[in-house]
């Protein structure tokens, strides 16, 4: 956690396959596409099991529309990144490979900042600064680094997807929890989904306050925990 | 003079960086588990921060928005703090070599700190002037200091206590962020 380029380097074997370095032939491709895809959903979930990208996780979650769209943007530049990184991984040179992938990264940040400003104003103005700082989360930079720089082009749209709904259903459950606690009710886009009686007149508004959101997750962290998801220390 | 006062304890206390607005998270979990690392982190991170809301607030200010390409500021911010850290780090080794070795590794991690890359964006929302940039980086260093010191000296000694097993380590630091982060909740309404 102390040091992201560590961790992606030497402390993810689990996405660090070298046999797979050579292309894969065709017919394998099938199977490894949805291995690769289950990974990044539950076994290397990048919020709750390498506790990675943690800032946006605790800024956005106090609602699920905000923590939808936050799962819609890391999905669109992690898929895109993973692409381009993974197309030209032969032509880049090994010196200054992070400086190219941070560029890669923010052009396409650039780009979903811009679009979700022009046609998601409202969820633009709601997710504020993180949408921007996506470019430094510890996730992107992180899978270019152990996947995308060393898998086949076709693995590492299977890793981005998986890893991207991996962090989309991590910061929903999160959310999912703040919302109807801080709220008594849910809401997505607009539209009122449900309230409860009795929450939704006297909501504990701590939960979506800061404070909450460290709360939520240390409780959610020890849990898992507890039922053996993640390891203790 | 009065904005700012106003915007250097408001970027302290109120809208702390690490409690108030989740930023720098990675480094504060990670390098608050000795109060001497956690001093040094923080004093690295004010340097690193100060540096760099000079130079994104001058491009951001007499370039960027002279000649209309503000959507650039992303890339372009992230490569001046990648170099800029890189620049800091040689001259640092080359004329104090004391300093250079307290700070150690956390000068190069700064880079991917969010910290840093949201500042630069704040100071460009907001149209901060390149002195009201400056003053809104050195509290927002600040506030990160006090805020890691303050949990590195709470770890040590949460280090001792006997906790649950699957408490250990990181949920009871967030937890005890939490506690921190409500007291901090105080402060609003100060400015």
């Amino acid at each position: 956690m102390n040091d992201h380029k560590d961790r992606s380097n030497s402390k993810q074997p689990q996405s660090c396959h070298p046999q797979e370095q050579h292309v894969k032939d065709k017919k394998e491709s099938g199977s490894e596409f949805w291995k690769e895809l289950v990974r990044g959903i539950i076994v290397s979930n990048p919020v709750f099991i390498l506790i990675l990208g943690l800032c946006p996780v605790l800024a956005i979650t106090t609602s699920i529309t905000n923590a939808l769209g936050m799962g819609a943007g890391v999905i669109f530049v992690l898929l895109c990144s993973n692409i381009l990184i993974s197309s030209i991984r032969k032509a880049t040179p090994t010196m200054v490979r992070i400086p190219v992938f941070i560029v890669v990264i923010a052009t396409f940040v650039t780009i979903l900042n811009l679009t979700f400003e022009a046609y998601v104003p409202s969820l633009y103005q709601s997710l504020g600064i993180y949408l921007a700082l996506v470019v430094v989360n510890c996730i992107i930079l992180g899978r270019a680094e152990a996947f995308a720089s060393k898998n086949s082009v076709l693995l590492s749209i299977a890793d981005a997807i998986g890893i991207g709904i991996g962090f989309t259903i991590a910061v929903l459950i999160i959310s999912f929890i703040r919302e109807i606690m801080g709220t008594g009710g849910l809401e997505l886009f607009g539209r009122q989904l449900f309230k409860l009686p009795g929450l939704s007149t006297h909501p504990l508004i701590f939960f979506i306050s800061p404070p909450g959101a460290f709360l939520v997750i240390g409780i959610m962290m020890a849990l898992l925990r507890l039922i053996g998801v993640m390891k203790n220390e | 003079m009065n904005n700012l006062l106003t915007i250097f304890v408001a970027m302290v206390i109120i809208n702390n960086m690490v409690l108030a607005k989740f930023l720098g998270l990675c480094s504060f979990f990670g390098v608050s588990k000795k109060l001497s690392n956690a001093f040094s982190m923080g004093i690295a991170m004010t340097l690193v921060m100060l540096i760099a809301s000079v130079f994104t607030s001058v491009i951001y200010n007499y370039i960027l928005v002279p000649y209309k390409v503000e959507f650039m500021k992303i890339v372009i911010y992230i490569l001046v703090i990648a170099s800029l850290v890189q620049i800091t780090e040689i001259v640092i080794k080359r004329t104090n070599i004391i300093l250079y070795n307290a700070l150690g590794i956390y000068l190069p991690l700064i880079t991917v700190n969010c910290i840093v890359l949201a500042i630069a964006l704040i100071n460009s929302a907001e149209n901060y002037s390149v002195l009201e940039s400056i003053v809104n980086a050195l509290g927002a260093g600040i506030g990160y200091t006090l805020v890691i010191i303050m949990m590195s000296g709470i770890r040590e000694k949460l280090d001792l206590a006997d906790s649950p097993k699957s408490m250990r380590g990181l949920p009871v630091a967030f937890l005890t962020a939490a506690l921190l982060a409500l007291a901090f909740v105080g402060f609003n309404g100060i400015v």
